[in-house]
């Protein structure tokens, strides 16, 4: 890409042989034929019992079934959709002409994560929203993330997984702090470029959210496993039960030589509604609840760590991880597990394929009801809630129809767990250890948008700790551009120095200023 | 993974261990604690540091065998590695001179009070120390406790050591014949609900350190959650040291026990692997 434009980039890729040979081959007329494919799933009632993944991947035929759908158009809008700019026609191509490992290799030029992104990203709002098929001809777009998700499982599985090449090492040492999606897409990229890369996690495991928060059967570990070793191979550096802040100050760590960070250290601290009761024990965050099943691993007997998970079992909320909990507490063998959400389905902000398989699996949905207080037993276990029906008003900031609530309409329902999904506030560690350093009313860093550098020059920032609460592959987004900034920032300062060496006579000057 | 350097038997119940850690005994401030997991199936389980030695770079915990994790922990021996040791965890305690403090540590809450006293005792204050227990081998860390304090006083339930009675019996006697100007309690939930109760009679205030249930220590759960002067905190991000006038110490009881059933549930099952084994 060096020297070109990204759109003369494109074009060149695009006018290559094997591209041109593939476009012959079938009309864009007959491609808009074809009908999108589904993703084969997990039976339903079968899947409400295991933790296995619920969708199953594509086999080698689907997936190039359904990149014959793309047409290769000669404006590609699908990758100004795509946080991590990946050359989604180029791969997509690859899997028509059966180069899957290629395929595979096209994503990890921009991604560090397919395997992931092909499974946990909102495709549907961004590079299959800008499709050309619902943009030009009002047909479903070629599923983008089912492909990512099989050309990452096939290199895997293959066995033939490759490493990203690595340009000159030049042994700068960086670090970024957390190993979550923002902090491993910037290692990826720093990997790649040179720099010596560490990751300091404060859990005892790498992976952040993807670990802790979204459960095994939509993101497996394993997964995120693999990619994390690509990386290790790649010579980046990982560090568990270390909290930068605490167990060791950013200033310590720059005087073992690290000359630049980039904070991606999450948005740590769940949000409760401070209703009566809510304390009361069998009440979780959403945050505790998926980390003691999906980290902590509680559903297994042969692990330590307890859960309490119900019969009646309530999750309040209606965003992805009040669906991940939610399935989760179905699969823990609740009778019955409800979301509880104050506005109508309409506006649930998780994505529609979730709250799809939610439905399929038995989940109840009780929308515009907002819990008021919470009733336990004698033990101070949670046995009831208490109720309250809203109806949709005027929109408000967000665009979305305000719920008021509907005067004397509560009632009470019996619940034995409460899952509180109503959104997290960024972790307070590092901002509490680094006082000069500039954030928002909110807690979140305040960052420069295009270059993600703090009010302190040599500390980046991205991912939730920025944005208060977004997706993984926003979070990702910003590692790439925390790391190509990260980057530019470091070859000036180096440059300053020469130039400054440069205004001396001798090296017996330079020693003398240097003192 | 942390190599235990140091193992010594306090009673049957209570094990001191000194552990590698450097960067935390560098870090580490009083009031500090740290979340250890024994083996890589185990649970974070939160711990305070009671000493730390910055030179060989250890730390100092004590731990009383309450259920599976304490006692896989209190199982391990010198040489043996623990899998994951993380922190220093929490606000350090705030310390200036203030005059005559007053410690009140009951059963392993001693271990998380000894940094405290020696941090008071360096800035100057007079040191009073009241340390309770049931019985006298659960007296732990007195000869160091004693290395700080103006003045030690040992309260056991039964009597078999310094006078019988409760720990409140002991700091009253004090409050009744020295101006106070702080006090800082350390201990069960109960015993620091009956300090604070004690010293709000006699207006003064008081420091008391939480140690509830956590998971990730940093924040991120809210498991650890307790009220205080009617607002929700975490105790993990905004403690573990709190106003104990102003905490609710009945819930805090009560979020304690949540998992009893699961407890000793887990205990059984691992004390019949533990004997066929």
């Amino acid at each position: 890409m060096v020297g070109l434009g990204i759109v003369e980039y494109l074009k060149k890729e695009r006018s290559q042989e094997w591209r041109v040979e593939l476009r012959s081959n079938l009309k864009a007329k007959e491609r808009t034929q074809l009908e999108r494919g589904h993703m084969p799933e997990q039976d339903p009632d079968q899947r409400n019992k295991n933790f296995t993944e619920v969708n199953l991947g594509l086999t080698e035929e689907q997936a190039i079934h359904e990149a014959k759908r793309c047409i290769d158009c000669p404006n590609p809008t699908c990758i100004t959709g795509c946080p991590v700019g990946i050359n989604i026609p180029k791969f997509v191509k690859k899997i028509e002409a059966g180069e899957f490992l290629d395929a595979a290799r096209v994503l990890k030029e921009t991604n560090a994560l397919p395997a992931v992104c092909g499974r946990v990203c909102p495709q549907e709002v961004q590079c299959e929203q800008v499709c050309y098929y619902p943009q030009k001809v009002d047909k479903p777009a070629v599923s983008i993330g089912h492909l990512e998700r099989f050309a990452a499982d096939f290199e895997r599985d293959s066995g033939k997984v490759s490493v990203p090449e690595i340009t000159a090492f030049n042994g700068i040492k960086v670090a970024s702090i957390g190993s979550g999606p923002a902090g491993l897409a910037f290692a990826g990229d720093m990997a790649k470029m040179g720099y010596d890369v560490t990751v300091y996690e404060a859990l005892h495991e790498i992976g952040g959210v993807l670990k802790y928060g979204i459960p095994e059967f939509r993101l497996p570990n394993e997964m995120v496993d693999v990619e994390i070793d690509i990386l290790k191979k790649m010579g980046v550096k990982f560090i568990t039960n270390f909290i930068v802040g605490k167990t060791a100050s950013v200033e310590e760590l720059m005087k073992e030589g690290y000359v630049a960070f980039m904070v991606g250290s999450g948005a740590g601290l769940p949000n409760f509604m401070n209703i009566p009761g809510e304390n009361l024990t069998g009440i979780y965050s959403s945050n505790e609840y998926l980390t003691r099943v999906n980290l902590m691993k509680a559903a297994d007997p042969e692990y330590d760590t307890p859960v309490m998970s119900g019969k009646n079992v309530a999750v309040i909320g209606g965003g992805n991880t009040a669906m991940d909990s939610v399935r989760t507490a179905k699969r823990l063998g609740a009778e019955r597990a409800m979301i509880i959400y104050r506005r109508s389905i309409e506006e649930m902000p998780a994505r529609n394929e979730e709250i799809i398989h939610a439905q399929e699996e038995g989940i109840e949905f009780m929308n515009l009801h907002n819990p008021i207080e919470y009733m336990g037993d004698e033990k101070g276990r949670v046995k009831q809630m208490k109720l309250l029906k809203m109806e949709l008003g005027e929109p408000d900031d967000s665009g979305r129809r305000r719920p008021v609530p509907l005067e004397g309409s509560e009632f009470v329902i019996d619940v034995d767990t409460v899952v509180v999904s109503v959104g997290v506030s960024p972790n307070p560690l590092i901002p509490q250890s680094m006082s000069e350093l500039d954030v928002s009313s909110l807690g979140t860093i305040n960052v420069d948008k295009e270059t993600m550098q703090s009010s302190i020059p040599d500390i980046f920032a991205g991912g939730d700790i920025v944005r208060g609460g977004a997706t993984v592959i926003l979070a990702m987004g910003d590692g790439r551009k925390a790391a190509a900034s990260m980057d530019r920032y470091i070859k000036q300062k180096v440059r300053n120095i020469i130039s400054l060496i440069k205004e001396f006579d001798t090296i017996g000057d330079i020693l003398d200023f240097a003192g | 993974m942390n190599k235990i350097i140091d193992k010594e038997y306090f009673s049957d119940l209570v094990v001191k261990l000194v552990l590698e850690a450097p960067y935390i005994a560098k870090s580490r401030k009083a009031g500090h604690f740290v979340i250890v997991r024994v083996g890589e199936r185990g649970e974070r389980i939160p711990l305070t540091i009671a000493e730390a030695d910055l030179e060989k770079g250890t730390i100092t915990i004590i731990v009383q065998k309450v259920g599976v994790s304490s006692i896989k922990l209190c199982n391990l021996e010198v040489g043996d590695n623990i899998h994951d040791v993380v922190g220093p965890l929490g606000h350090p305690t705030h310390i200036e001179k203030l005059g005559t403090i007053l410690a009140a540590g009951g059963g392993v809450g001693v271990a998380p009070l000894l940094p405290i006293v020696e941090a008071y005792k360096n800035a100057g204050n007079k040191v009073i120390s009241v340390l309770a227990a049931r019985q006298k081998d659960l007296i732990i860390l007195e000869e160091q406790i004693r290395l700080h304090s103006d003045e030690v006083i040992i309260m056991t339930d039964d009597g078999s050591y310094g006078k019988k009675g409760l720990i409140t019996e002991g700091m009253e006697e004090v409050i009744k014949r020295e101006k106070i100007d702080e006090v800082v309690t350390v201990g069960p939930a109960i015993m620091m609900k009956y300090v604070a109760l004690l010293t709000k009679k006699y207006k003064l205030p008081t420091v008391a350190s939480l140690n509830t249930i956590m998971v990730d220590g940093t924040g991120m759960c809210g498991a650890c959650r307790v009220s205080v002067g009617g607002k929700t905190k975490f105790v993990c991000v905004d403690g573990p040291e709190f106003d104990a006038h102003e905490v609710d110490f009945d819930e805090m009881m009560m979020r304690l026990a949540s998992y009893t059933d699961e407890e000793s549930a887990a205990y059984d099952r691992f004390i019949n692997k533990y004997k066929k084994a």
